[in-house]
Protein backbone atom coordinates (compact mmCIF):
# COMPACT_ATOMS: atom_id res chain seq x y z
CA UNK A 1 0.00 0.00 0.00
CA UNK A 2 1.17 3.42 -1.18
CA UNK A 3 0.93 5.96 1.65
CA UNK A 4 1.36 9.59 1.95
CA UNK A 5 4.05 11.24 3.85
CA UNK A 6 1.25 12.39 6.64
CA UNK A 7 -0.07 8.56 6.61
CA UNK A 8 3.10 7.12 6.96
CA UNK A 9 4.36 9.66 9.39
CA UNK A 10 1.46 8.51 11.76
CA UNK A 11 2.42 4.96 11.12
CA UNK A 12 5.43 5.85 12.36
CA UNK A 13 4.24 7.47 15.38
CA UNK A 14 4.27 11.33 15.25
CA UNK A 15 1.27 11.23 16.61
CA UNK A 16 1.81 8.54 19.41
CA UNK A 17 1.90 5.09 19.94
CA UNK A 18 -1.77 4.67 19.81
CA UNK A 19 -2.37 6.58 16.59
CA UNK A 20 0.50 4.44 15.06
CA UNK A 21 -1.33 1.06 16.50
CA UNK A 22 -4.84 2.41 14.74
CA UNK A 23 -3.08 3.53 11.70
CA UNK A 24 -1.53 -0.23 11.25
CA UNK A 25 -5.05 -1.68 11.94
CA UNK A 26 -6.31 0.06 8.91
CA UNK A 27 -3.53 -0.44 6.81
CA UNK A 28 -3.20 -4.37 7.64
CA UNK A 29 -7.04 -4.10 6.79
CA UNK A 30 -6.57 -3.05 3.84
CA UNK A 31 -3.59 -4.92 2.74
CA UNK A 32 -5.60 -7.78 3.58
CA UNK A 33 -7.47 -6.43 0.11
CA UNK A 34 -4.74 -5.59 -1.92
CA UNK A 35 -5.61 -1.98 -1.35
CA UNK A 36 -3.48 0.42 -3.02
CA UNK A 37 -4.47 3.38 -0.81
CA UNK A 38 -6.37 4.91 1.85
CA UNK A 39 -8.81 7.17 1.09
CA UNK A 40 -10.43 10.47 3.28
CA UNK A 41 -13.62 9.91 4.84
CA UNK A 42 -16.28 12.18 3.69
CA UNK A 43 -19.31 11.84 5.47
CA UNK A 44 -20.51 14.17 8.18
CA UNK A 45 -21.15 11.21 11.00
CA UNK A 46 -19.88 8.57 11.51
CA UNK A 47 -21.98 4.87 12.46
CA UNK A 48 -20.80 2.26 14.85
CA UNK A 49 -22.74 -1.30 15.34
CA UNK A 50 -21.61 -1.89 19.07
CA UNK A 51 -23.74 -0.16 21.19
CA UNK A 52 -23.95 -3.03 23.96
CA UNK A 53 -22.46 -2.46 27.32
CA UNK A 54 -22.27 -7.03 27.77
CA UNK A 55 -19.70 -7.70 30.29
CA UNK A 56 -18.37 -10.63 28.34
CA UNK A 57 -17.09 -8.29 25.67
CA UNK A 58 -14.35 -6.42 28.28
CA UNK A 59 -11.97 -6.46 25.57
CA UNK A 60 -13.60 -4.01 23.31
CA UNK A 61 -14.07 -1.47 26.56
CA UNK A 62 -10.41 -2.26 27.63
CA UNK A 63 -9.51 -0.93 23.79
CA UNK A 64 -11.92 2.04 23.67
CA UNK A 65 -10.29 2.75 27.39
CA UNK A 66 -6.94 2.65 25.53
CA UNK A 67 -8.23 5.35 22.83
CA UNK A 68 -9.58 7.80 25.05
CA UNK A 69 -6.70 7.71 27.37
CA UNK A 70 -4.49 8.16 24.44
CA UNK A 71 -6.29 11.47 23.48
CA UNK A 72 -7.14 10.02 19.90
CA UNK A 73 -11.00 10.02 19.82
CA UNK A 74 -12.33 10.09 16.43
CA UNK A 75 -13.35 13.81 14.69
CA UNK A 76 -16.71 12.51 13.45
CA UNK A 77 -19.37 12.29 15.71
CA UNK A 78 -21.45 9.50 15.73
CA UNK A 79 -24.96 7.27 15.91
CA UNK A 80 -24.59 3.97 17.27
CA UNK A 81 -26.38 0.66 17.45
CA UNK A 82 -29.85 0.41 19.16
CA UNK A 83 -29.61 -0.09 23.55
CA UNK A 84 -30.19 -3.57 24.19
CA UNK A 85 -32.90 -2.66 27.63
CA UNK A 86 -36.12 -1.06 28.25
CA UNK A 87 -37.98 -1.78 30.96
CA UNK A 88 -41.23 -1.47 28.58
CA UNK A 89 -40.59 -4.91 27.19
CA UNK A 90 -41.68 -7.85 28.60
CA UNK A 91 -39.40 -9.77 30.86
CA UNK A 92 -39.77 -11.90 33.73
CA UNK A 93 -37.64 -11.47 37.49
CA UNK A 94 -35.58 -13.89 36.24
CA UNK A 95 -34.73 -12.28 32.94
CA UNK A 96 -34.07 -8.87 34.18
CA UNK A 97 -31.80 -10.33 37.16
CA UNK A 98 -29.90 -11.74 33.97
CA UNK A 99 -30.15 -8.64 31.91
CA UNK A 100 -29.16 -6.26 34.88
CA UNK A 101 -27.02 -8.04 37.21
CA UNK A 102 -25.42 -10.64 35.01
CA UNK A 103 -25.33 -9.01 31.03
CA UNK A 104 -25.53 -5.81 31.07
CA UNK A 105 -23.51 -4.53 33.64
CA UNK A 106 -21.05 -2.23 31.36
CA UNK A 107 -24.40 -0.57 30.00
CA UNK A 108 -23.25 2.67 31.45
CA UNK A 109 -19.77 2.45 31.59
CA UNK A 110 -20.32 1.93 27.74
CA UNK A 111 -22.49 4.46 27.29
CA UNK A 112 -20.34 7.26 29.20
CA UNK A 113 -17.01 6.06 26.71
CA UNK A 114 -18.74 6.26 23.71
CA UNK A 115 -20.24 9.86 24.71
CA UNK A 116 -16.25 10.72 25.19
CA UNK A 117 -15.60 9.18 21.67
CA UNK A 118 -18.30 11.48 20.11
CA UNK A 119 -21.76 10.60 20.31
CA UNK A 120 -24.19 12.54 18.37
CA UNK A 121 -26.66 12.51 21.26
CA UNK A 122 -28.22 10.53 23.67
CA UNK A 123 -30.77 9.52 21.00
CA UNK A 124 -28.77 8.43 18.32
CA UNK A 125 -29.07 4.62 19.36
CA UNK A 126 -30.43 3.10 16.66
CA UNK A 127 -29.67 0.74 13.58
CA UNK A 128 -31.50 3.06 11.68
CA UNK A 129 -29.35 6.18 11.49
CA UNK A 130 -30.33 6.76 8.14
CA UNK A 131 -34.21 8.37 8.59
CA UNK A 132 -34.77 11.54 8.41
CA UNK A 133 -35.77 12.08 11.96
CA UNK A 134 -31.90 10.81 13.22
CA UNK A 135 -30.16 12.92 10.71
CA UNK A 136 -27.02 10.40 9.84
CA UNK A 137 -27.96 10.07 6.39
CA UNK A 138 -24.98 10.53 4.16
CA UNK A 139 -24.78 11.56 0.22
CA UNK A 140 -24.52 9.96 -2.46
CA UNK A 141 -20.68 9.17 -3.17
CA UNK A 142 -19.73 9.68 0.45
CA UNK A 143 -16.64 7.16 1.32
CA UNK A 144 -17.96 5.87 4.67
CA UNK A 145 -16.44 4.03 7.89
CA UNK A 146 -20.06 2.80 9.38
CA UNK A 147 -20.59 -1.21 10.62
CA UNK A 148 -23.58 -2.35 10.88
CA UNK A 149 -24.46 -4.74 8.09
CA UNK A 150 -28.14 -3.80 7.74
CA UNK A 151 -26.78 0.16 7.40
CA UNK A 152 -23.91 -0.14 5.70
CA UNK A 153 -25.60 -2.24 2.79
CA UNK A 154 -29.16 0.45 3.33
CA UNK A 155 -25.99 3.45 2.97
CA UNK A 156 -24.66 1.71 -0.21
CA UNK A 157 -27.80 0.41 -2.39
CA UNK A 158 -30.44 3.03 -1.49
CA UNK A 159 -28.37 6.33 -0.86
CA UNK A 160 -25.20 5.05 -3.06
CA UNK A 161 -22.82 6.53 -0.63
CA UNK A 162 -19.92 3.94 -0.60
CA UNK A 163 -18.64 1.83 2.41
CA UNK A 164 -17.12 -1.32 2.85
CA UNK A 165 -18.53 -4.20 5.22
CA UNK A 166 -16.77 -2.74 8.32
CA UNK A 167 -16.26 -4.63 11.49
CA UNK A 168 -16.92 -2.83 14.92
CA UNK A 169 -14.10 -1.14 16.17
CA UNK A 170 -12.69 -1.23 12.59
CA UNK A 171 -16.04 1.53 12.22
CA UNK A 172 -14.18 3.78 14.14
CA UNK A 173 -10.47 3.14 14.13
CA UNK A 174 -11.08 4.50 10.06
CA UNK A 175 -12.91 7.40 11.43
CA UNK A 176 -9.87 8.54 13.98
CA UNK A 177 -7.15 8.23 11.52
CA UNK A 178 -9.64 9.71 8.69
CA UNK A 179 -8.93 7.03 6.04
CA UNK A 180 -10.49 4.02 4.86
CA UNK A 181 -8.78 1.45 3.02
CA UNK A 182 -9.55 1.70 -1.03
CA UNK A 183 -11.05 -1.79 -1.71
CA UNK A 184 -14.44 -3.55 -2.54
CA UNK A 185 -17.29 -1.85 -2.43
CA UNK A 186 -15.60 1.90 -2.44
CA UNK A 187 -14.41 0.92 -5.93
CA UNK A 188 -16.53 0.79 -9.04
CA UNK A 189 -15.77 -2.39 -10.02
CA UNK A 190 -16.18 -3.98 -6.55
CA UNK A 191 -19.84 -2.33 -7.10
CA UNK A 192 -20.59 -4.29 -10.36
CA UNK A 193 -23.37 -7.28 -10.23
CA UNK A 194 -21.67 -10.92 -10.14
CA UNK A 195 -25.32 -12.07 -10.06
CA UNK A 196 -28.56 -11.02 -12.09
CA UNK A 197 -31.32 -12.01 -10.03
CA UNK A 198 -35.00 -11.91 -11.58
CA UNK A 199 -38.38 -11.78 -10.02
CA UNK A 200 -41.04 -14.22 -11.43
CA UNK A 201 -43.42 -13.97 -8.85
CA UNK A 202 -47.02 -13.55 -8.78
CA UNK A 203 -47.11 -11.75 -5.92
CA UNK A 204 -45.48 -8.95 -4.18
CA UNK A 205 -42.25 -10.47 -2.31
CA UNK A 206 -42.10 -10.51 1.42
CA UNK A 207 -38.94 -8.23 1.67
CA UNK A 208 -37.34 -10.12 4.69
CA UNK A 209 -37.97 -13.57 2.64
CA UNK A 210 -36.24 -12.29 -0.70
CA UNK A 211 -33.65 -10.72 1.57
CA UNK A 212 -33.00 -13.82 2.48
CA UNK A 213 -32.89 -16.15 -0.44
CA UNK A 214 -31.10 -13.79 -2.44
CA UNK A 215 -28.80 -13.61 0.86
CA UNK A 216 -28.00 -17.07 1.07
CA UNK A 217 -27.68 -17.55 -3.07
CA UNK A 218 -25.22 -14.86 -3.50
CA UNK A 219 -23.26 -14.92 0.10
CA UNK A 220 -21.22 -11.73 -0.51
CA UNK A 221 -21.19 -10.61 -4.21
CA UNK A 222 -23.44 -7.51 -5.26
CA UNK A 223 -26.74 -8.88 -7.12
CA UNK A 224 -28.56 -7.08 -9.59
CA UNK A 225 -32.16 -7.22 -9.18
CA UNK A 226 -34.80 -7.29 -11.72
CA UNK A 227 -38.36 -7.16 -11.94
CA UNK A 228 -38.92 -6.30 -8.36
CA UNK A 229 -39.92 -2.72 -9.46
CA UNK A 230 -42.90 -4.10 -10.85
CA UNK A 231 -44.07 -4.59 -7.00
CA UNK A 232 -42.23 -1.98 -5.65
CA UNK A 233 -42.52 1.22 -7.92
CA UNK A 234 -39.61 2.91 -9.27
CA UNK A 235 -39.79 6.08 -7.34
CA UNK A 236 -37.32 5.83 -3.52
CA UNK A 237 -40.49 6.90 -1.44
CA UNK A 238 -41.06 5.67 2.08
CA UNK A 239 -42.95 2.82 1.01
CA UNK A 240 -39.94 1.57 -1.46
CA UNK A 241 -37.18 2.93 1.16
CA UNK A 242 -38.66 1.08 3.98
CA UNK A 243 -39.09 -2.22 1.30
CA UNK A 244 -35.28 -1.88 0.88
CA UNK A 245 -34.87 -1.26 4.37
CA UNK A 246 -36.22 -4.85 5.36
CA UNK A 247 -34.72 -6.76 2.22
CA UNK A 248 -31.23 -5.51 2.77
CA UNK A 249 -31.09 -6.44 6.52
CA UNK A 250 -32.10 -9.74 5.44
CA UNK A 251 -29.35 -9.69 2.43
CA UNK A 252 -26.54 -8.98 4.81
CA UNK A 253 -27.72 -11.33 7.83
CA UNK A 254 -28.39 -14.38 5.75
CA UNK A 255 -25.55 -13.41 3.84
CA UNK A 256 -22.65 -11.03 3.51
CA UNK A 257 -24.38 -8.87 0.75
CA UNK A 258 -23.03 -5.46 1.01
CA UNK A 259 -24.62 -3.78 -1.81
CA UNK A 260 -27.11 -4.47 -3.88
CA UNK A 261 -28.87 -2.35 -7.22
CA UNK A 262 -32.73 -2.58 -7.83
CA UNK A 263 -33.21 -2.02 -11.79
CA UNK A 264 -35.15 0.83 -12.37
CA UNK A 265 -35.20 2.18 -8.63
CA UNK A 266 -31.35 2.08 -7.05
CA UNK A 267 -29.09 5.40 -7.62
CA UNK A 268 -26.56 3.78 -9.90
CA UNK A 269 -29.46 0.78 -11.22
CA UNK A 270 -30.79 4.26 -12.56
CA UNK A 271 -27.91 5.90 -13.98
CA UNK A 272 -26.08 2.94 -15.00
CA UNK A 273 -28.07 0.12 -15.82
CA UNK A 274 -27.05 -3.25 -16.90
CA UNK A 275 -23.74 -1.32 -17.48
CA UNK A 276 -23.39 -2.24 -13.50
CA UNK A 277 -23.55 -6.09 -14.56
CA UNK A 278 -20.16 -8.03 -14.81
CA UNK A 279 -19.24 -10.51 -17.29
CA UNK A 280 -19.94 -13.45 -16.86
CA UNK A 281 -22.95 -12.84 -13.94
CA UNK A 282 -24.51 -15.99 -12.81
CA UNK A 283 -28.45 -16.23 -12.84
CA UNK A 284 -31.02 -16.73 -9.85
CA UNK A 285 -34.52 -17.20 -10.46
CA UNK A 286 -36.80 -16.32 -7.92
CA UNK A 287 -40.64 -17.61 -8.38
CA UNK A 288 -43.32 -17.97 -5.43
CA UNK A 289 -41.89 -22.03 -5.31
CA UNK A 290 -38.49 -20.35 -4.75
CA UNK A 291 -39.40 -18.36 -1.79
CA UNK A 292 -41.67 -20.93 0.08
CA UNK A 293 -38.97 -23.55 -0.30
CA UNK A 294 -36.79 -21.29 1.65
CA UNK A 295 -39.32 -20.83 4.02
CA UNK A 296 -39.86 -24.15 4.69
CA UNK A 297 -36.55 -24.97 5.19
CA UNK A 298 -35.94 -22.25 7.73
CA UNK A 299 -34.93 -24.66 11.54
CA UNK A 300 -37.91 -24.51 14.37
CA UNK A 301 -35.65 -24.77 17.19
CA UNK A 302 -38.63 -24.92 19.62
CA UNK A 303 -38.14 -26.86 22.32
CA UNK A 304 -41.65 -27.59 21.56
CA UNK A 305 -42.77 -26.42 17.56
CA UNK A 306 -46.34 -26.20 18.74
CA UNK A 307 -46.29 -23.85 21.57
CA UNK A 308 -48.08 -20.59 21.45
CA UNK A 309 -45.72 -17.83 21.07
CA UNK A 310 -45.20 -15.55 24.33
CA UNK A 311 -43.94 -12.42 22.40
CA UNK A 312 -43.57 -10.87 19.36
CA UNK A 313 -40.99 -8.53 17.98
CA UNK A 314 -41.30 -6.51 14.88
CA UNK A 315 -38.90 -3.70 13.88
CA UNK A 316 -35.39 -5.45 13.44
CA UNK A 317 -34.31 -2.66 11.72
CA UNK A 318 -36.04 -0.20 13.47
CA UNK A 319 -39.60 0.78 11.65
CA UNK A 320 -39.76 3.84 9.74
CA UNK A 321 -42.54 6.70 10.91
CA UNK A 322 -44.76 5.17 8.22
CA UNK A 323 -44.50 1.36 9.03
CA UNK A 324 -45.48 2.54 12.33
CA UNK A 325 -48.39 4.12 11.02
CA UNK A 326 -49.08 1.35 8.72
CA UNK A 327 -48.85 -1.24 11.07
CA UNK A 328 -51.36 0.37 13.12
CA UNK A 329 -54.02 0.74 10.75
CA UNK A 330 -53.58 -3.34 10.02
CA UNK A 331 -53.86 -4.19 13.02
CA UNK A 332 -57.01 -2.16 14.11
CA UNK A 333 -58.79 -3.27 11.04
CA UNK A 334 -57.59 -6.68 11.94
CA UNK A 335 -58.99 -7.02 15.73
CA UNK A 336 -62.41 -5.21 14.61
CA UNK A 337 -62.90 -7.68 11.70
CA UNK A 338 -62.11 -10.71 14.73
CA UNK A 339 -64.06 -9.04 17.34
CA UNK A 340 -61.32 -7.94 19.52
CA UNK A 341 -59.75 -4.79 20.95
CA UNK A 342 -56.33 -5.95 21.75
CA UNK A 343 -53.18 -8.11 20.70
CA UNK A 344 -53.49 -11.54 22.01
CA UNK A 345 -49.93 -12.05 22.21
CA UNK A 346 -47.30 -9.30 23.50
CA UNK A 347 -46.46 -7.87 20.82
CA UNK A 348 -43.29 -4.90 20.59
CA UNK A 349 -42.43 -2.80 17.72
CA UNK A 350 -38.92 -0.83 17.79
CA UNK A 351 -37.69 1.95 16.24
CA UNK A 352 -35.72 4.76 16.70
CA UNK A 353 -35.84 7.25 19.70
CA UNK A 354 -36.46 10.01 17.08
CA UNK A 355 -38.59 7.80 15.03
CA UNK A 356 -41.05 6.78 18.59
CA UNK A 357 -40.79 11.00 19.31
CA UNK A 358 -42.20 11.65 16.09
CA UNK A 359 -44.88 9.40 16.02
CA UNK A 360 -45.88 10.21 19.23
CA UNK A 361 -46.78 13.21 17.50
CA UNK A 362 -49.54 11.84 15.61
CA UNK A 363 -52.59 10.70 16.36
CA UNK A 364 -51.22 7.18 15.62
CA UNK A 365 -49.50 6.60 19.39
CA UNK A 366 -53.07 6.88 20.83
CA UNK A 367 -54.23 4.29 18.48
CA UNK A 368 -51.50 1.60 18.52
CA UNK A 369 -51.02 1.77 22.04
CA UNK A 370 -55.25 1.22 22.96
CA UNK A 371 -54.37 -2.38 20.33
CA UNK A 372 -52.40 -3.64 23.42
CA UNK A 373 -48.76 -3.18 21.08
CA UNK A 374 -45.50 -1.62 23.04
CA UNK A 375 -43.31 0.60 21.04
CA UNK A 376 -39.69 -0.06 22.30
CA UNK A 377 -36.24 1.55 21.01
CA UNK A 378 -34.25 -1.62 21.93
CA UNK A 379 -32.43 -3.96 19.80
CA UNK A 380 -34.41 -7.02 19.59
CA UNK A 381 -31.17 -9.01 19.08
CA UNK A 382 -29.87 -7.66 22.50
CA UNK A 383 -32.63 -9.03 24.16
CA UNK A 384 -32.93 -12.33 22.81
CA UNK A 385 -28.86 -12.68 23.46
CA UNK A 386 -29.53 -15.24 26.32
CA UNK A 387 -30.56 -18.93 27.27
CA UNK A 388 -33.43 -18.00 28.89
CA UNK A 389 -35.35 -16.28 25.66
CA UNK A 390 -33.93 -19.96 23.84
CA UNK A 391 -36.71 -21.58 26.26
CA UNK A 392 -39.18 -18.60 24.93
CA UNK A 393 -41.29 -19.33 22.05
CA UNK A 394 -40.95 -15.94 20.30
CA UNK A 395 -41.87 -14.87 17.04
CA UNK A 396 -40.79 -12.03 14.65
CA UNK A 397 -41.32 -10.77 10.84
CA UNK A 398 -37.37 -10.27 11.13
CA UNK A 399 -35.33 -12.32 8.76
CA UNK A 400 -31.94 -11.14 10.89
CA UNK A 401 -33.66 -11.93 14.45
CA UNK A 402 -34.40 -14.79 13.25
CA UNK A 403 -30.58 -15.55 11.99
CA UNK A 404 -29.31 -14.87 14.77
CA UNK A 405 -31.73 -15.78 17.46
CA UNK A 406 -34.07 -18.91 18.47
CA UNK A 407 -37.48 -16.59 17.51
CA UNK A 408 -39.11 -17.98 14.59
CA UNK A 409 -40.11 -15.79 11.28
CA UNK A 410 -43.50 -15.55 10.05
CA UNK A 411 -44.47 -13.01 7.02
CA UNK A 412 -45.27 -9.47 8.32
CA UNK A 413 -49.25 -11.28 7.02
CA UNK A 414 -48.74 -14.47 9.16
CA UNK A 415 -47.53 -11.85 12.50
CA UNK A 416 -50.88 -9.98 12.03
CA UNK A 417 -53.14 -13.16 12.13
CA UNK A 418 -50.65 -14.49 14.58
CA UNK A 419 -50.59 -11.21 17.05
CA UNK A 420 -54.95 -10.69 16.63
CA UNK A 421 -56.05 -13.67 16.53
CA UNK A 422 -53.64 -16.58 17.14
CA UNK A 423 -53.22 -17.03 13.58
CA UNK A 424 -56.17 -18.87 13.12
CA UNK B 1 -0.80 -35.97 3.45
CA UNK B 2 -1.26 -32.92 1.07
CA UNK B 3 0.09 -29.67 1.64
CA UNK B 4 -1.79 -26.10 0.32
CA UNK B 5 -0.13 -23.28 -0.24
CA UNK B 6 -2.54 -20.08 1.27
CA UNK B 7 -1.96 -16.58 1.43
CA UNK B 8 -0.78 -15.26 5.11
CA UNK B 9 -3.39 -12.32 6.45
CA UNK B 10 -1.93 -12.79 10.09
CA UNK B 11 1.32 -14.63 10.74
CA UNK B 12 1.91 -17.57 13.05
CA UNK B 13 2.90 -21.81 13.20
CA UNK B 14 0.26 -24.05 14.70
CA UNK B 15 -0.59 -27.85 14.87
CA UNK B 16 -4.40 -28.27 15.87
CA UNK B 17 -7.50 -30.74 14.50
CA UNK B 18 -9.68 -29.60 11.94
CA UNK B 19 -13.45 -28.79 12.37
CA UNK B 20 -14.88 -27.92 8.92
CA UNK B 21 -17.93 -25.85 7.25
CA UNK B 22 -18.72 -25.30 3.83
CA UNK B 23 -21.11 -23.03 4.15
CA UNK B 24 -20.31 -19.40 5.10
CA UNK B 25 -19.58 -19.41 8.99
CA UNK B 26 -21.62 -16.81 10.99
CA UNK B 27 -19.62 -15.70 13.47
CA UNK B 28 -21.27 -14.03 15.56
CA UNK B 29 -24.05 -16.58 15.61
CA UNK B 30 -21.54 -19.19 16.39
CA UNK B 31 -19.66 -17.25 19.20
CA UNK B 32 -22.19 -15.33 21.14
CA UNK B 33 -23.81 -17.55 23.58
CA UNK B 34 -20.53 -19.83 24.00
CA UNK B 35 -18.47 -16.33 24.87
CA UNK B 36 -21.49 -14.72 27.01
CA UNK B 37 -22.10 -17.81 28.99
CA UNK B 38 -18.50 -19.34 29.57
CA UNK B 39 -18.70 -22.68 27.56
CA UNK B 40 -15.50 -23.90 28.09
CA UNK B 41 -15.33 -25.54 24.71
CA UNK B 42 -16.67 -22.69 22.78
CA UNK B 43 -19.60 -25.07 21.12
CA UNK B 44 -20.82 -23.29 17.89
CA UNK B 45 -24.10 -22.15 18.50
CA UNK B 46 -25.33 -21.28 14.88
CA UNK B 47 -28.50 -23.11 14.27
CA UNK B 48 -28.33 -22.38 10.99
CA UNK B 49 -24.76 -24.50 9.97
CA UNK B 50 -25.63 -27.88 10.43
CA UNK B 51 -22.23 -28.62 10.02
CA UNK B 52 -21.10 -27.45 13.06
CA UNK B 53 -23.45 -26.59 15.49
CA UNK B 54 -22.77 -27.81 18.92
CA UNK B 55 -19.53 -28.60 17.81
CA UNK B 56 -16.18 -26.84 20.15
CA UNK B 57 -14.36 -24.47 18.43
CA UNK B 58 -11.55 -23.27 21.03
CA UNK B 59 -8.15 -24.63 19.79
CA UNK B 60 -9.38 -26.39 16.43
CA UNK B 61 -8.78 -25.61 12.78
CA UNK B 62 -11.41 -23.70 11.88
CA UNK B 63 -11.67 -24.51 7.88
CA UNK B 64 -14.14 -22.37 6.24
CA UNK B 65 -14.94 -20.80 2.68
CA UNK B 66 -15.06 -17.14 4.67
CA UNK B 67 -17.55 -15.83 7.25
CA UNK B 68 -21.25 -14.23 7.24
CA UNK B 69 -23.59 -12.42 9.13
CA UNK B 70 -23.43 -9.16 11.32
CA UNK B 71 -20.71 -6.55 10.87
CA UNK B 72 -20.01 -7.68 15.29
CA UNK B 73 -18.12 -10.37 13.55
CA UNK B 74 -14.94 -8.66 14.01
CA UNK B 75 -14.84 -7.36 17.25
CA UNK B 76 -16.17 -10.82 18.40
CA UNK B 77 -13.44 -12.71 17.00
CA UNK B 78 -11.03 -10.06 18.55
CA UNK B 79 -12.82 -11.00 21.95
CA UNK B 80 -13.04 -14.68 21.72
CA UNK B 81 -8.67 -13.91 21.06
CA UNK B 82 -8.50 -11.79 23.75
CA UNK B 83 -10.74 -14.38 26.36
CA UNK B 84 -8.08 -17.16 24.78
CA UNK B 85 -11.00 -18.83 23.35
CA UNK B 86 -10.56 -18.13 20.31
CA UNK B 87 -9.64 -21.19 17.23
CA UNK B 88 -6.19 -22.33 16.66
CA UNK B 89 -6.55 -20.73 13.06
CA UNK B 90 -8.64 -19.84 10.68
CA UNK B 91 -8.24 -21.59 7.05
CA UNK B 92 -10.24 -20.05 4.26
CA UNK B 93 -10.56 -21.61 0.52
CA UNK B 94 -11.92 -18.06 -0.29
CA UNK B 95 -10.63 -14.93 -0.18
CA UNK B 96 -11.22 -13.93 3.32
CA UNK B 97 -13.83 -11.03 3.74
CA UNK B 98 -13.93 -8.18 5.25
CA UNK B 99 -15.36 -9.08 9.03
CA UNK B 100 -12.69 -12.20 9.85
CA UNK B 101 -10.01 -9.71 8.26
CA UNK B 102 -10.97 -7.15 10.73
CA UNK B 103 -11.40 -9.55 13.17
CA UNK B 104 -7.79 -11.10 12.61
CA UNK B 105 -6.14 -7.57 12.40
CA UNK B 106 -7.21 -6.10 15.63
CA UNK B 107 -6.29 -9.27 17.49
CA UNK B 108 -2.83 -9.18 16.27
CA UNK B 109 -2.03 -5.87 16.53
CA UNK B 110 -4.16 -5.44 19.76
CA UNK B 111 -3.70 -8.78 21.81
CA UNK B 112 -0.47 -9.49 23.70
CA UNK B 113 -0.12 -13.34 23.74
CA UNK B 114 -2.50 -14.75 21.41
CA UNK B 115 -1.69 -15.90 18.11
CA UNK B 116 -4.18 -17.11 15.44
CA UNK B 117 -2.95 -17.52 11.92
CA UNK B 118 -5.30 -16.61 9.42
CA UNK B 119 -4.37 -17.77 5.89
CA UNK B 120 -6.86 -17.10 2.78
CA UNK B 121 -7.05 -17.96 -0.67
CA UNK B 122 -6.37 -22.33 -0.10
CA UNK B 123 -8.95 -22.82 -2.98
CA UNK B 124 -12.01 -25.21 -3.31
CA UNK B 125 -9.72 -28.26 -3.68
CA UNK B 126 -8.35 -27.93 0.17
CA UNK B 127 -12.28 -27.51 1.47
CA UNK B 128 -13.45 -30.47 -0.51
CA UNK B 129 -10.60 -32.44 1.17
CA UNK B 130 -10.10 -31.66 4.62
CA UNK B 131 -12.70 -33.07 7.00
CA UNK B 132 -13.34 -33.12 10.43
CA UNK B 133 -10.27 -34.74 12.94
CA UNK B 134 -7.80 -34.28 10.12
CA UNK B 135 -4.39 -32.59 11.51
CA UNK B 136 -3.67 -29.63 10.30
CA UNK B 137 -0.09 -27.90 10.84
CA UNK B 138 0.43 -24.43 9.60
CA UNK B 139 3.66 -23.36 8.95
CA UNK B 140 5.04 -19.87 8.79
CA UNK B 141 4.86 -19.72 5.09
CA UNK B 142 1.79 -19.92 4.56
CA UNK B 143 1.25 -23.89 3.58
CA UNK B 144 -1.03 -25.65 5.03
CA UNK B 145 -0.45 -29.42 5.74
CA UNK B 146 -3.75 -31.68 5.94
CA UNK B 147 -2.79 -35.12 7.48
CA UNK B 148 -5.88 -37.41 6.81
Amino acid sequence: MILTQEQQAILDGSKGETMAKVMKTIVMYGEAFEAEKLVPITSKYNHLVTSFGLKVMSPVYDLMQQLLDAGVASGQNFSVDPRPLDKNVPANILQNLVFNKFMYTKQDFYEKQLKELGLMNDKAFTCTCYMDEVGNKPQKGDVLSWAESSAVVYANSVLGARCNRNSGIIDIMGSIVGYVPYFGLLTDEGRKATWIVKINTTKKPEAQLLGSAIGMKVMEDVPYVVGLDKWIGAELNDSACAYLKDFGAATASNGAVGLYHIENLTPEAVELGEKLIAEGAKEYIIDDAELERVQKNYPVIWKNPDATPKLCFVGCPHLSLQQLKDWTDKIEAELKKNGKKKVIIPTVFTAAPEVLKAFAKTDYEARLKATGVITSYICPLMYMNNPLCKKMPVITSSNKLRTYTSARYYTDSEILKIITDGGK
Amino acid sequence: MKQFQGRIITPGEVTAEAVVTTQGFNTLASFQMALQFGDKEVKCGDQNNEELHGKPLIGKALCLPQTIGSTTGGLVLYCACAMEKNPACMLFSNHVDSLAAAGAVLADVWVDNVSMPVIDSLGDEFLNYVKDGMKITVKANGIVEVDG
